[in-house]
C-alpha cells in the first residue's frame, strides 16, 4: 500500500530525511517511531503531498504523490500533530466542512458526524465554538474529524498527544475496529511506546533521518535484548535528549510529560 | 463546486460572527470621509471642483473594498499560523477550487463592507447623481474585490509568516490606495504620476465607482470594466499557481 525507496528531504544544508526505504502492506498497522526531530513528521508530510521529496520515490496505492497528488489525497485521511481546526467555527461546522471537502455524501455525513462526536463525547458541545474548547477536546475533535471519511490509509501523527487515558483508549479501539472491519492501513507516529507495542504489527525506528531498525515489536525487543519496546527504542536511539523546534506539538509533549510525572 | 461553496460559507460565517471587526473596519474609511471631506471640502470647492464629499465618497468605498479584500487574501497567513491551511491542502480537492472558494469568500466580505461604507456615506451627506446606477457601482465593487482578493491570496501564498505583513502594507497596499485617485482627480496629473495611476488596478475600480455614483468617469466605464476583468483573471491565475506550490 505504501512503498518508500531511498527517500531524501533536504532543507538547505540540513538533511531531515536521509535515504530511507520501507514498505507498508495493505491492512497493516505500521508505527513510525523516533526521537524529537528525527524526521517522522517530515516523512509524513512527503507521504501526504504537503512536501516534495528532494530525492527518492514514494508510491501510495500504486500512485506517485508528486505526479498524482489529487488521486493520492483521495486515498488517505490524516490526523495532524499540530492543531488544524478552524477556531471560529463550531465543532459540528468543522466536521461538516471536512466532510464536504472529502466528498462524504450528505446523509452519511450527518450520521457519521453524530456517531463520531458521540464516540469522542463531544456531541453535547457540537454547537460550541472550537476556541472555547480545552486542549484535550480540540484533540478529540481533530481525531473525530480525521475518521469522518473512511480512507484506504490513515496517517496518525502523534494522535494521542495531550489526550487523557479514556480518550486514548477510545481512539485505539476505533482505529483497530476500522483496521479489522474495513481493512484501513494505518501509519502512525507516537511517543507512547506502550501504544505502539500494543497496536502496531510492525515498527520502524528513525533517528537523525535514517531508519535504524525495522520489524515487529517482538523482533525489535529480541534484536536489542530488551523487555519492552521502550527499552528497545532507547537502546536503538540512545538516551540523550534531542533538540527540536519548539512548535505547539513539542510544547504539548512537554506538558503531557509534566502531567505524567505528577 | 461543493468545496467552493463550503469555503465561501466559512468566510461568511467568520465575517458575520465578528461584529466588532465589522464596526472597527468602518473607522478608517469614515475618518477619511469626514476629516478629508469636511477638512479639504472648502479648498476643493474654491478650486472650482465642486463638493469634495461627493468626490471622495466613491474613493472611500473603493478603499474599503481594497483593504477588506486584500486582507481577506492575506488571511491565508492566519490559516497557515493556526494550522487550518493543512486541512485544505491535503483535501482531495483541486487547489484551484480551494483558492476560488477563498477568493469568492474574501470578495463577498469586501462587497458587504463596501456597501456598509456606502450606506454610511449616504448618512453623512453623499448623494448619488443617479440612484438607478447603484447596481453598476456594485458591479465595480465586485470586480475590485475579486482583483484584490486574488492579489491578497497570491501574497498570502508566498509569505511564510506575519513578519512580511508590514512590508506588504507599506510598499504595496498604501501605494495602491494613494496612487488610485481615490483622494484626488486623475485629470491634470504630472506625466509620471499619470502613468503610475494607469497601472494601478484600483484606479479603474474607483473611476468606475465615480462613473456609476456621480457620473464622473475619467477613463471610461467600458475601459474600467475591461481592465478590472483582465486584472481579475491575471491575479486568479497567479494566485492559483502560487497556492498550488505551497509546501508546509
Amino acid at each position: 500500500m505504501i512503498k518508500v525507496e531511498h527517500l531524501v528531504k533536504e532543507f538547505g544544508e540540513v538533511k531531515a530525511v536521509d535515504d530511507i526505504s520501507f514498505e507498508v502492506a495493505a491492512g497493516e498497522i505500521f508505527a513510525f517511531l523516533g526521537p524529537n526531530g528525527a524526521g517522522k513528521t517530515t516523512s509524513i508530510k512527503m507521504l501526504t503531498t504537503l512536501l516534495k521529496p528532494t530525492g527518492g520515490t514514494i508510491t501510495i496505492d500504486g500512485l506517485d504523490p508528486v505526479v498524482k497528488p489529487l488521486e493520492v489525497r483521495q486515498r488517505f485521511g490524516i490526523v495532524f500533530q499540530d492543531p488544524s481546526l478552524d477556531q471560529e467555527l463550531t465543532a459540528f461546522e468543522n466536521m461538516e466542512l471536512h466532510g464536504v471537502l472529502y466528498h462524504v455524501p450528505r446523509k452519511i455525513r450527518r450520521e457519521r458526524i453524530e456517531m463520531l462526536l458521540k464516540l469522542f463525547e463531544l456531541w453535547d458541545r457540537r454547537d460550541s465554538f472550537v476556541r472555547e474548547f480545552s486542549g484535550g477536546m480540540k484533540r478529540r475533535l481533530e481525531i473525530a474529524r480525521g475518521l469522518l471519511h473512511t480512507p484506504k490509509i490513515l496517517f496518525l501523527d502523534e494522535p494521542t498527544l495531550g489526550l487523557d487515558p479514556q480518550s486514548r483508549k477510545q481512539l485505539w479501539t476505533h482505529v483497530k475496529y476500522l483496521n479489522e472491519t474495513e481493512g484501513v492501513t494505518v501509519f502512525l507516529t507516537t511517543h507512547y511506546m506502550d501504544e505502539a507495542e500494543r497496536v502496531a504489527n510492525r515498527v520502524a525506528v528513525i533517528d537523525h533521518g535514517k531508519i535504524v531498525a525495522l520489524g515487529s515489536p517482538d523482533e525489535l525487543k529480541k534484536q536489542t535484548n530488551s523487555e519492552s519496546l521502550e527499552e528497545a527504542f532507547l537502546a536503538l536511539t540512545g538516551s540523550s535528549i534531542r533538540d527540536e523546534k519548539a512548535d505547539s506539538a513539542a510544547q504539548m509533549r512537554e506538558i503531557a510529560k509534566m502531567w505524567s510525572r505528577k | 463546486m461543493n468545496a467552493i461553496y463550503i469555503l465561501w460559507l466559512r468566510s461568511m460565517k467568520r465575517y458575520f460572527r465578528s461584529r466588532s471587526q465589522i464596526i472597527a473596519s468602518l473607522g478608517q474609511p469614515m475618518l477619511y470621509l469626514l476629516v478629508l471631506g469636511f477638512g479639504l471640502g472648502p479648498v476643493f470647492q474654491k478650486a472650482g471642483n465642486g463638493n469634495y464629499i461627493q468626490f471622495v465618497a466613491p474613493g472611500v468605498v473603493g478603499m474599503s473594498v481594497l483593504f477588506t479584500s486584500i486582507f481577506s487574501g492575506i488571511g491565508l497567513l492566519w490559516d497557515r499560523q493556526f494550522g487550518f491551511l493543512k486541512e485544505t491542502l491535503v483535501a482531495p480537492v483541486p487547489r484551484l477550487m480551494i483558492i476560488i472558494g477563498n477568493i469568492l469568500g474574501g470578495a463577498t466580505v469586501a462587497i458587504f463592507q463596501g456597501i456598509i461604507v456606502l450606506a454610511a456615506c449616504l448618512v453623512f451627506g453623499f448623494r448619488p447623481t443617479n440612484w438607478l446606477a447603484l447596481p453598476l457601482a456594485v458591479i465595480f465593487m465586485i470586480l475590485t474585490a475579486i482583483v484584490f482578493s486574488g492579489l491578497g491570496m497570491a501574497i498570502g501564498s508566498v509569505l511564510q509568516d506575519m513578519k512580511g505583513f508590514q512590508l506588504v502594507m507599506n510598499f504595496l497596499v498604501m501605494p495602491i490606495f494613494f496612487l488610485s485617485g481615490a483622494l484626488y482627480p486623475l485629470e491634470g496629473l504630472p506625466t509620471v504620476l499619470s502613468v503610475v495611476t494607469r497601472i494601478d488596478p484600483l484606479s479603474y475600480g474607483i473611476d468606475g465607482l465615480r462613473g456609476a455614483l456621480i457620473d464622473s468617469s475619467h477613463l471610461g466605464i467600458s475601459l474600467d470594466i475591461a481592465v478590472l476583468s483582465g486584472f481579475a483573471i491575471v491575479f486568479l491565475i497567479i494566485g492559483g499557481w502560487l497556492f498550488s506550490k505551497i509546501e508546509i
